[in-house]
Parts: structure tokens; sequence; C-alpha cells
């Protein structure tokens, strides 16, 4: 039971970096390296922005939560523009050229923020216990021990995650601009003859997939601290969740973060917490041997 | 000019095969250096995380190096001789630690080289030392050195190694907090040296461990760790590293809300972390080892005064220019202490240049006792020669208003065990 | 091959004039070249990117240092069983892991070599986790020599880097290199032509996780340490770097790489603790100026005859 919600905050922060990462993977087929980076950029600078304002910690996270994701999705498209455009979006110089970014990005933190990790108060935090039913010696029994809480902040960033996943299912599915970034992701040529700045459309894209994940760390930032090494895990995970998703699936993303999320804490259950770590590994691993394509992504005709 | 004698008789004995060439190798090297004048620097080569996943640590190690080296030369040096110490970055990588030893013998004539504090780091670099035979002096608390898997040439005199942290924590825990613990601590070597050592010393006293709860490592949430907690548990035992401490401790103070059980950690789990952060309210009234005591006792010795303020930290073990900055200081003493016993060898020792280095190693093996004074804030000190390693004693402070306040001094006989190794029967 | 043969001859050459520090460089850098040429072998020949290569170092590394330190194995049959581990862990993610192509298989090798990771650390009580352990210099002799002088590793390193070295060279210029090749141009034809795609795969999987296996197992061999470390998804990365760098599908690219990106950090961390920040500086203009990597631009302005 809390094995499972925690989870699902896991699961919500995951499926935001991981939203990212599709939508700059599925557009622009280039595997961004410093996507971690970006998050790592949207930790530390929520907590940037919330020291410098002060005041209230719900006015510094408000603020924060808007400004942040702006901010890196302004820095990541001006690194496209700088960069990889000037690339060509080649597959293989992007991987060199985002490992440069990613050596850039957290050598700049550490001289600047420092290797400290720092935590940023939530906005608010009230703990709340669960009842938890056992069968004892006088039958079944309601008890309020210690143990099965959870915070008002962990619900609210699970909720938080599935308002943006709608926001941006509604941008992608109901709007023009959905419509121009599907257009470039199947085929930018054709894209860009009939009119698609399919130049802009990318560096919009980068920004956005940076954005996304900068939004994930800075809903994460109260529960973990901003690190400037804390990019490593969410872009493996990432990765991990878009392919087992299968490509360009919004839907899959989703089932495939709830899936990664999920698995090692139900599995640990079972198991003693490592080795359920290696066989969640290892049966996710699987599923894609036996579908290469992902769970929701379309068989290659 | 050695050096290219070895380098030509080498090519001479690849003609002649590699039975020669086994025999060129051994010609000594660095001999250079021993014509270097009396009054020139000593070099000691300073081993830095500055990145990676140890930079925390690292700064606060460079800071507490440098304050002790400025000591040093305001007192007329080593032997007559400034000390210079000389910085690489190892990225808290056993690689690089590696290579940053080889620097430091072949490209910049160190003496010594010292200051490691992870263990991996550490064991990674030590076979090099042995080899490149440079005296290295590590900082770390494993229990590597003792346990007598590394080499002559790797020593710890400066700080005391976790076995004896842990079997000195055992009385304490049993006598006062309770008897059944649940042990919560990383799935990696360091995590499993707590579990093993506390584990015989807490059922030599009476108790048992009633659960072993292992974080794999990676994790960056721990609450769903929790439920594997057992309701009869007494005492808490936790002891966590990395960048994800703070949430670590967080989250048990959630889970637990208002009723808990007592807990007792080691310090590990905050270090470089202010103890009244938001959501940490709940330790107070809980139990923490200290290799030095953090906040400033009413008792406070001089030479932890005079400590602090070389260091440049205040009463409460935060930077004195940045309050918010918190140090590392349960550990970082040892490096304030380590180049203490390298002067203090390289003295009796008469060191001259690095054809002492085995002769300064001799001298370190022979010493005993290093009673408490501004060599050695943090406390006596009994350095056993044969296993390379020292034991001081340890402190249990309780969080009381926020504060670390000493509640028991664990002697150093509480942590002596029997010698796993006699290092000084191994030749140089 | 006269061109490799220059190659090593140079290697050999630097042993007499390099400073001692340089040397030991050197050791280490042929050590990681080998790595990066098995690397190479399924990147730059067969077209597959695989992200947990550092699984097949780790295999050697522990083949090699588990069987020495507790069965007290010498250094011969160790260092087989290191290759030996490392080839059969190549064979069985071979047959999972190529039944994927592109970015899947790049995710199942990440998440076979985090597996592998893990797995380590699970048996601490052997491998005793992260922290890894020494190979002692009593066990690091062979045919009575101790490897653990400077003059013997340099030479020990150039010695098993010359075999994979000249090994590599024979092999993508047989049939079986030009049918990598063809593979990675086009599998689809490849195929067409007759060729057994998937079986090729394979076995280049196997001869380059044997070939990261030697690595692994010199690297236990020559600098005693055996550790976790070395299996994570950062050492999986490096090789992959090292490859575009120097110039994928290049022989003598690989040896670039590591020499180009070790100095980098060497030589830039002696000026400036910001070094990261000169090496990603670094590696984006390269990215922008070299775009087939050193070796692989060279080869196309000037120096056609570049292997």
């Amino acid at each position: 039971m809390l094995a499972s919600l925690e989870g699902a905050v896991i699961s919500a922060i995951l499926v935001l970096t991981a939203m990212g990462l599709s939508i700059v993977f599925g557009v622009m087929r280039v595997v961004n390296v410093a996507h971690g980076e970006f998050f790592m950029l949207g930790a530390v600078l929520a907590w940037v922005v919330t020291t410098t304002l002060g005041g209230h910690p719900v006015f510094g996270f408000v603020a924060a939560l808007i400004v942040v994701p702006v901010l890196v999705g302004c820095i990541a498209a001006g690194a496209d523009r700088l960069i990889l455009k000037r690339v060509n979006y080649d597959p293989d110089r992007t991987i060199v050229a985002t490992i440069g970014m990613l050596y850039i990005i957290q050598q700049a933190t550490l001289m600047t923020y420092g290797p400290e990790a720092r935590p940023v108060e939530a906005p608010f935090n009230t703990r709340l216990s669960l009842p938890w039913f056992e069968f004892g010696d006088e039958g079944f029994q309601m008890i309020w021990p210690w143990g099965l809480s959870i915070t008002s902040y962990k619900l609210f960033v699970i909720f938080a995650a599935i308002a943006v996943l709608i926001a941006l299912w509604i941008v992608l599915t109901r709007t023009k601009i959905g419509l121009i970034m599907r257009a470039t992701q199947q085929d930018s040529d054709t894209a860009q003859a009939f009119g698609v700045p399919v130049g802009k459309v990318y560096s919009w894209v980068f920004g956005l997939g940076a954005g996304l994940a900068a939004l994930g760390a800075v809903l994460v930032v109260p529960i973990q601290q901003a690190h400037y090494l804390m990019g490593g895990d969410p872009l493996l995970l990432a990765f991990i969740v878009v392919i087992i998703g299968g490509l360009g699936s919004l839907p899959g993303t989703v089932i495939a973060a709830l899936l990664i999320g999920m698995s090692d804490g139900i599995i640990s259950v079972f198991f003693s917490p490592t080795l359920a770590k290696i066989i969640a590994t290892f049966l996710v691993a699987m599923v894609l041997v036996f579908r290469p394509q992902g769970l929701l992504g379309r068989a290659p005709s | 000019m050695i050096n290219k004698i070895n380098r030509r008789t080498a090519l001479l004995g690849l003609g002649a095969g590699t039975g020669a060439l086994a025999a060129a190798g051994v010609l000594p090297r660095s001999m250079g250096f021993a014509q270097a004048q009396s009054s020139a620097p000593i070099k000691i080569g300073f081993q830095k995380h500055a990145t990676g996943i140890g930079a925390a640590y690292g700064r606060w190690y460079g800071a507490t190096t440098d304050a002790a080296v400025k000591r040093i030369n305001d007192n007329g040096g080593i032997n007559g001789r400034p000390v210079e110490i000389v910085t690489e970055d190892d990225g808290t990588d056993p690689s690089r630690g590696a290579e940053a030893l080889e620097k430091f013998a072949n490209q910049h004539d160190c003496d010594v080289a010292f200051g490691t504090l992870f263990s991996h780091v550490v064991i990674g670099s030590a076979p090099r030392a042995g080899e490149l035979k440079i005296p290295y002096f590590v900082v770390s608390e494993g229990h590597h050195v003792a346990s007598g898997g590394l080499n002559r040439y790797t020593l710890q005199p400066g700080i005391t190694d976790v076995k004896s942290q842990v079997i000195s924590m055992a009385p304490f825990v049993a006598n006062n907090l309770g008897k059944k613990v649940t042990m919560i601590y990383p799935d990696f070597a360091f995590g499993h040296d707590h579990r093993d050592f506390f584990t015989q010393a807490i059922e030599a006293q009476g108790g048992e461990v009633v659960a072993k709860i292992a974080i794999p490592p990676t994790e960056t949430t721990f609450t769903r760790y929790f439920p594997n907690i057992p309701r009869e548990t007494e005492v808490i035992y936790h002891v966590m590293v990395g960048p994800a401490v703070l949430t670590f401790v967080k989250e048990l103070g959630e889970f637990f809300g208002p009723s808990r059980p007592e807990i007792f950690g080691f310090i590990d789990s905050l270090e470089a972390v202010d103890i009244n952060s938001s959501g940490l309210e709940f330790l107070e009234g809980t139990y923490f080892w200290e290799g030095m005591p953090r906040h400033a006792q009413a008792d406070q010795t001089e030479y932890d005064k005079a400590y602090r303020a070389a260091v440049g930290v205040n009463e409460r073990g935060a930077s004195i220019d940045d309050p918010a900055n918190v140090s590392t200081f349960a550990h970082m003493f040892g490096c304030w202490e380590t180049l203490n016993i390298i002067k203090a060898g390289m003295e009796s020792a008469d060191y001259q240049g690095p054809q002492d280095r085995t002769k300064l190693i001799e001298a370190v093996e022979a010493v005993t006792d290093m009673p408490e004074s501004e060599d050695h804030p943090q406390g006596d000190k009994l350095f056993n020669g044969k296993t390379h390693q020292t034991f001081g004693k340890q402190y249990i402070s309780k969080v009381s208003e926020g504060r670390l306040v000493l509640e028991h001094t664990a002697s150093i006989e509480d942590g002596l065990y029997e010698d796993e190794v006699d290092y000084t029967t191994q030749s140089f | 091959m006269t061109l490799h043969i220059a190659v090593l001859v140079v290697l050999l050459g630097l042993f007499f004039v390099l400073p001692a520090y340089h040397v030991g460089a050197f050791s280490r850098i042929m050590v990681l070249a080998i790595y990066a040429m098995g690397y190479n072998l399924l990147f730059g020949y067969t077209g597959l990117l695989s992200l947990g290569h550092a699984m097949f170092f780790a295999a050697g590394m522990y083949g090699f240092g588990l069987t020495v330190n507790l069965f007290g194995f010498s250094v011969a049959p160790a260092f087989l069983t290191g290759i030996i581990a490392a080839a059969a862990l190549a064979l069985i993610v071979g047959y999972l892991a190529l039944r994927t192509a592109g970015v899947a298989f790049m995710i199942v090798t990440l998440m076979f070599a985090q597996t592998v990771y893990l797995v380590i650390l699970y048996f601490g009580e052997y491998t005793r986790g992260d922290e890894g352990f020494v190979v002692q210099q009593a066990q690091r002799s062979f045919a009575g020599i101790d490897l653990t002088g400077e003059t013997e590793r340099y030479f020990a390193a150039l010695i098993l880097f010359a075999i994979c070295f000249l090994a590599v060279a024979k092999l993508v210029q047989m049939p079986f290199g030009k049918r990598l090749v063809a593979i990675r141009e086009n599998e689809e034809r490849a195929r067409m032509l007759g060729y057994d795609a998937a079986k090729l795969k394979l076995h280049a999987l196997i001869i380059s996780g044997a070939v990261s296996g030697i690595a692994g197992a010199t690297y236990g061999l020559l600098f005693g340490y055996v550790g976790a470390s070395f299996s994570t998804v950062q050492y999986s990365i490096f090789p992959l770097l090292w490859v575009l760098l120097g110039g994928a599908g290049t022989t003598i690219g690989p040896l670039i790489g590591v020499i180009f990106m070790f100095y980098l950090i060497d030589i830039s961390s002696g000026y400036t603790d910001a070094y990261l920040l000169i090496a990603g500086v670094a590696l984006v203009l390269l990215t922008l100026f070299a775009p087939l990597g050193l070796v692989g631009t060279l080869r196309k302005r000037a120096f056609p005859w570049l292997p």
C-alpha cells in the first residue's frame, strides 16, 4: 500500500521527465544525453529562486514553478541553436555534443552552486496518517500505527503531474502546435516543403523537452534536494521509460513510468531491496526483448 | 638521468629477452630528487574529491588541509622546510585516484600522498602507492587498512576506522536505548561493515538486531522501505551517505510521526547538513555518533577552539563566512591530525627526501600514544603500528533544542579489537 | 598492415622517450584503448550502439579478480576465465538483446549492464561491492615476471594491445569484417545478399565483448584493483565517446580517442579546477569541426591512407 503510493510519486516525476525526453527524441530523433542536466538545472534554479525571493514558501515555490521551466527551456533552446543545429542533428555527433553539454552544465553548477545538496521548503507538508488493517488475535482490527503515512505535498505532486500531462496531451492532439510537431516528427522533409519552419520547431521542441524536465525537478525538489549530480538517474530512467513505452506513444510512456516506478517497490515486498531491483531491471529489459517496439509502440511495417 | 639509463637498459633487455626486462624494472627511480636542496619545500600530494559524489566532503577536507599546513608552516615547517600541498582531483573515482598517485610520485615529485576519504578510491589507489613506493596517508575511516587488504605504504593514523567506531557504540545503545535494534544502512561495503560489526557487538551486549534493512544504492526515496521495520523495534540504527541523506532522514521522520522508537544514527547521515533544516524537527531527543562534536560543547577545550578558528568554522560547525554552509566536522579533523602526524614522523625520522620514505613509515609505525593537544584536537589517540590504524575516542550526542549535546564519550578501549594483520612484517 | 606496425613501433619508442609519469599514463591508455577497440568492433563496424559495454569490461575484470582472490588461480588461467566470462555474457546478452535494434538495443544493453552492476553489489560478500578489492602484488606475476613494475606493466600492456590491435585490423579486412560493414550500411541488403545477419551480429557482439573483457582483466592484472565503479553507466559511455572522438570504423581511431580524452582531462586539470568545463567545450567544438572524429576527419580531408 505504502509502497504503491510512494511508487506513484516516483512515477509522477518520472513521467514528466520522460515526456520531455520523448518529445525531443520523437520529433528530433536525437539522443539528448544532457536531458538529466536540464532536470538538475531545474532543481538548482528552484533553490535559487526560492532563496532569493524569501518570504513564504508558497510564494517562492509558485514563482519557481513558473519561472524555472521557462528559464531552462530558453537555455536549452539556445543550446540547440548554438550547437545541435550546426551538427545537423546527426545522431552520433549529437551524442558527443550533448555529453559535452553535460560536462559544461555540471561543472558550471559545481562552481557556482557548490557540491552540497540543498533543500527547498515545501509549500505545505502535512503528514497524513492512514489506517492499517490487521488480522490479529481479536479478529480483524483497524490500527493507526506509526508508519503508514504520506504527506500532503506528495499527493499534490501526483495530481500536479496528472494535470500537466492532460494539458500536454491537449496541446499535442488538439492544437496547431501539436499538429506541426507531429508533422515534423513523421517526415521533416515533407513538413519543410509544406512551409513548416523545421529549424524553429526543433528549437522549440528542445526547449519544451528541457522545460518539462525542469518542471518535474521543481516538483521533486521539496522531497529530494538539489544536487549537482542529481541528473544521472532521471536521465537513464526517463530514457528507459520512453523506449519501453513505445516511441511517440504518450499513453505508453505513462504506463511505462508507472511500471518502472512501481515495479521494484512491489517486488521488494518479496525479496531484499537490491535483489528486487535486480529482478525489476531484468524484467523490464525483457519486456523490450520480446516487444522491441515498446509496450504501445507500433511495430515497424 | 637515471631514468634514461633505465630505459636504455630496458632496450638492451628487449633483445636479451624478458628476463632482463624484469631486471631493468628493479632499478630505483626518481633518484634525481635526492639531491634536492634541504631548504626545498616538502611536497605533500593531496588527493581531493573535488568533483564527483564526494565533492561536499572534498571541499572541507581541502579547507582543513590548508589550515593545518598554514599552522605547520607558521611554526617553522617540517625539519625547517616549508610544506607545500599539491592538489589533484580524483573525481571520487578509483581509476582517477590511481592516476593522481602516479602524478604525485612521478610528475610532481611529492614526498608523500594523503587525504583520501572514499573507500573505493583508497582501495583503487593503494596498490599504486605500494608500487610507486610512496607513503599514502588516508583519512577514510574505512576498515580496509586494518583489515590487511592493503600494503605497507598505506596508513590511516588520523581517524578511527568504522569497525572500531561501531563496536564502541554498542554498550551505550544496549544499556541506554534498547536491546532490539533495527538497522538501516546502504547496501554496499560501507553499510555491510556497519551491519556485520554492529550485529556482533550488540549481541555481545545481550542485545539483538531484529531487522536489517539494506537500501540499494542509487535510491533517492526511502519511505517504501520503512514498513519493514518490525513493531517490536526499540532502537533504530541508521547510517546513510551521499547526496540523498537529508531526504532519508526527513522521510524517516515523516514515517514515524509523533510516535517513534529511540533513534540512533551515525552523523554521516547528516554530515554537511544543518541539523535545524526544515523537516528534521523530529530529531529532537535522538542520538548521533560523532567523530568530533560538531557543536562546541560547554566544556570546550582550548584545542577545539583553536582548531575551529584555524579552519574557519563557528561554534555550530558551519563556515564563519557563511553560516548556512555546514562542514563535515565529524570527519575532517582527520586531515588536520594526519598532517601533524606526518610532520612528527618526518621529524623523528630526520626525513631528507624520497630516499627516506621507508624511514618515515617506520617512524610512524613506532608511534603509539598521541595525547589530546593542538595537534590532536579530536582527543587522545592510540596508534597501532602493526595494523597501520589509529584508535580514538568516539562521541555520542543527543539532539536537544536544535543542538548536538555530548551525552557519552566512548573510551579508546571500547573500540579496540584483535589485530587482523601485521604490516610491519611485509618488506618495503 | 605496415601502418599498424608503425603505430606499434611508435608506442614502443614512446617508452624510451617519455618521462616516467607519461609511461604510466600510456600503460593505462593502451588498456583502455583495447576496451575502445572492442567497442568499435560492434559500434563502428557493425553499427550497433550499445550502452552497456561496461558489463563486459566488468565480467573480464571480475572473472580475473575473483578467481585469483577466491580460488587462488594464477594469472594465466584467471585471465582466461575473465575472457571466457565476458564472451559467455556477450553470448547471453546477444541472444536476447539482438532481437532488438536501434534505440531498443541501446536500452536493453543499458539495463542488462545495470543488472550486472547490481549483481556485483548484491554479492558484496565476495566482491566487496562498490569498494572493490585489491589483487595483491604476489598474485600478479606471470612466468616469473612481476607485472607490478613500471617497465613490465608497460610492455605487458603493449603486447596485449598489439595482439588485439593487429587481430582487429586483420578481422575487419577479412570477409567477416566486410560483411559487418555491409550490415551497418544496409542490413536489409546484406540479408538479401545471402548473409546471415543475425548470426554475424551475434559473432560481432561476442568478439566485441571478449575484447572488452580482455581490457577489464588486463586492468585488474596491471593496476591491481577490481571494483564495481567499472560497471557503471559511466564506463559504458566512455568507449562510445572515445570511439566517436577518434573516429568510428577506423582501426586507429579508438587509440587516438583515448589518448585525446585522457590528455584533455589530464592537462586541463593541471591548469584549472574547472577542467570538465574545458573538456565539455572541447567536445562540443570537436563535433562542430571534426564531424567524423579525429581520424575520420583527417582521413577524409588530408590523409586518405590512415587506417
